[in-house]
């Protein structure tokens, strides 16, 4: 807000409402949903500093070890996020990552594809079944979790059954070196920054091998992409008539259908939205790994609405924010891996997911009770 | 006063069998309340689901500005114009004050994928229009959540007249509020007349809508009992017309008679 409307309200004030009373800088911050998982996050850095701060977990490679695990889930609980804010579910998103990734890898290995036609495809792919799921929960307004629940199935079960088909496998290896050279397989699989990391590396503030190769070689796509959609997903949410609508319709989308949002056009396009970034996703992966598996994914779906939850987004829509999301899937990672490097049984991460998602949706419905005041 | 600018003539309107309306004559001016009184399941609802635009009339005819229309959908009758404000009001409360007033409106500033809500002159915008009601908020980004009923009333007409509305109909507005929120939202009512346009106000509560109506139109079981000039009757003779009316003196009288009773125990 600008200095003049503040001015302009403090005049008022004087006027206004004897009961309208000021409001601490410290209510604003508890107001707004990035709040939990932001604290969150420092928390769980806190307490894996002090645990395992000497275990490698803060060397450049353990930082690029847990950034790789948080910007997998990121990516994917960011299209969770839009479409948790748009009033909606979607539970194929795991099924997604494995489907998309097979769908890169089939075209390529055996009917020699192109790699960047194979992701064209893949992403044409995902997008027409992220528009049906979207146009059948809009047509037959059936909720989205049944919906999308049969997709989890229709869609793994299409994973193994069009693999066995095509390749008679369910792993389909060898896609790196088809895809060498190829520009589109790079902007998913390959690194950027190389040589910032390797002039590190000469002047002596990066630790490298015998050989002078840098212990990081560059900054892995997926990383980027997920700073990437975050930051664009955040923009089009907070600053463009596009999110006030997206907003509008997981808030109340009678409301906003009878003033003229097209809440329909907006569910079916976050569905979409989901389907692209789950494919980002499985498009990183096979072209990292070089291969793409059929049980790839799997509970992906389940990490990503945590995520979601811990960054302070309302099951029942109309309220969230990506960049908590983004900071719920850090925590994730870091957890993930902090209790890896700490020596914890990993058994443990399940619990403390699990204690996570819970105190998060408590807090959260709190946080939405004093936003809406006592008037809900 | 004389500054027609709706009129029905003899509007019917069937749902199957049930007759919900019948025969309906009404004349609503530019800048005069219009208030539409009766019980419940007098056809109040129908009628201004007609008006605007949500049912087509099975009979008669439906003219606005001088000319005969035929509305296909509320969005046509509200792009000539006709704004309602329904019960519910059409907002989301955990969206901020000016969200809520440019939702599905949004003005702009840039160009192209750079396109961004203009939000510092929706800001603007909002404040303004609001206080141009009389209505004062300290902050545009508030959520509406916070708001109490009357305000989000008021905000709620304050967004229809600033997208440019001409008739504005509204739907039970003092429903569920206390005595100084009804007369908050009857001020900005006012306010509304003074600006030139046209108020139907539907409402079964007389005593709200007596103040603030030039005329009444009173709906009992789906007919019309007539238009009536505010310098024409009181406030008890239109109570009495509503079917409520026999009904409140049945009440009295009975009541009358528990205490004359009591009286005789004592």
């Amino acid at each position: 807000m600008s200095v003049n409307h503040a001015q302009q309200s403090d005049a008022e004030a004087t006027n206004a409402d004897e009961r309208v009373r000021e409001v601490s800088i410290l209510n604003r911050l508890l107001s707004r949903p990035e709040l939990g998982s932001v604290s969150g996050a420092v928390l769980v850095f806190l307490f894996f500093i002090i645990v395992a701060g000497d275990s490698g977990m803060f060397s450049p490679d353990g930082v690029l070890n847990w950034s790789m695990v948080s910007a997998q889930l990121g990516i994917i609980a960011i299209g969770a996020c839009v479409l948790m804010i748009a009033g909606e579910f979607d539970l194929s998103i795991g099924s997604m990552i494995g489907f998309a990734g097979m769908m890169i890898a089939i075209p390529t290995m055996y009917w020699d594809w192109p790699v960047w036609t194979s992701i064209i495809f893949a992403f044409a792919l995902a997008l027409s079944i992220g528009f049906t799921i979207g146009t059948i929960v809009v047509r037959t307004g059936l909720p989205s979790f049944i919906v999308s629940l049969a997709f989890l199935f229709i869609l793994r079960g299409l994973t193994i059954a069009l693999a066995i088909m095509f390749t008679n496998r369910t792993i389909v290896g060898g896609v790196r070196g088809a895809a060498e050279g190829d520009l589109l397989a790079a902007a998913f699989g390959g690194e950027i920054g190389g040589w910032l990391f390797q002039w590190l590396a000469d002047v002596g503030w990066l630790q490298s091998f015998p050989d002078g190769t840098p212990i990081i070689t560059g900054i892995p796509m997926i990383i980027i992409w997920w700073f990437l959609l975050a930051t664009i997903a955040s923009w089009v949410l907070l600053r463009t008539k596009y999110g006030n609508w997206i907003f509008a319709t997981g808030g109340d989308a009678k409301a906003a259908k009878n003033v003229g949002v097209p809440t329909n056009k907006v569910k079916i396009g976050a569905f979409m939205f989901t389907a692209f970034c789950a494919t980002v996703l499985a498009a990183c992966q096979v072209l990292e790994f070089g291969s793409a598996a059929a049980d790839r994914g799997l509970l992906k779906e389940f990490e990503a609405i945590i995520a979601v939850v811990i960054g302070g987004a309302l099951l029942t829509g109309g309220y969230g924010s990506v960049i908590g999301a983004c900071f719920g899937a850090l925590i994730f990672g870091v957890v993930q891996m902090g209790i890896y490097f700490s020596g914890i049984d990993s058994d443990w991460f399940r619990v403390f997911l699990g204690g996570m998602l819970l105190l998060a949706v408590m807090f959260n419905n709190a946080i939405r009770r004093r936003v809406t005041g006592a008037a809900q | 006063m004389s500054d027609k600018i709706l009129e029905l003539k003899k509007v019917s309107r069937y749902f199957g069998s049930v007759i919900a309306l019948e025969d309906i004559d009404m004349e609503v001016n530019a800048g005069e309340v219009h208030c539409l009184l009766g019980d419940n399941g007098a056809g109040k609802s129908t009628l201004i689901k007609t008006l605007a635009g949500v049912h087509k009339p099975s009979k008669g005819e439906y003219f606005y500005e001088g000319e005969r229309v035929e509305f296909s959908s509320p969005r046509d009758a509200l792009d000539r114009g006709i704004a309602t404000v329904y019960q519910d009001l059409a907002l989301v409360p955990l969206m901020s004050i000016t969200r809520n007033f440019f939702m599905g409106r949004e003005i702009t500033r840039g160009w192209g994928p750079f396109k961004q809500f203009d939000q510092d002159r929706a800001d603007q915008i909002a404040l303004d229009g609001l206080a141009e009601m009389g209505i004062k908020v300290r902050d545009p980004q508030q959520v509406v959540g916070t708001m109490s009923g009357g305000e989000r009333q008021c905000l709620a007409i304050a967004r229809a007249i600033h997208f440019g509305a001409r008739v504005l109909i509204l739907d039970e507005p003092t429903a569920a509020l206390g005595v100084k929120q009804t007369s908050n939202v009857l001020r900005v009512v006012a306010q509304a007349r003074a600006k030139g346009l046209a108020v139907i106000l539907i409402t079964h509560n007389v005593h709200h809508a007596y103040p603030v109506a030039d005329r009444f139109t009173l709906l009992n079981r789906g007919r019309s009992m007539g238009t009536f000039l505010k310098s024409e009757v009181t406030r008890e003779q239109v109570l009495e017309m509503m079917a409520g009316g026999e009904e409140m003196e049945k009440l009295e009288a009975e009541l009358a008679e528990f205490t004359r009773s009591d009286e005789a125990t004592a």
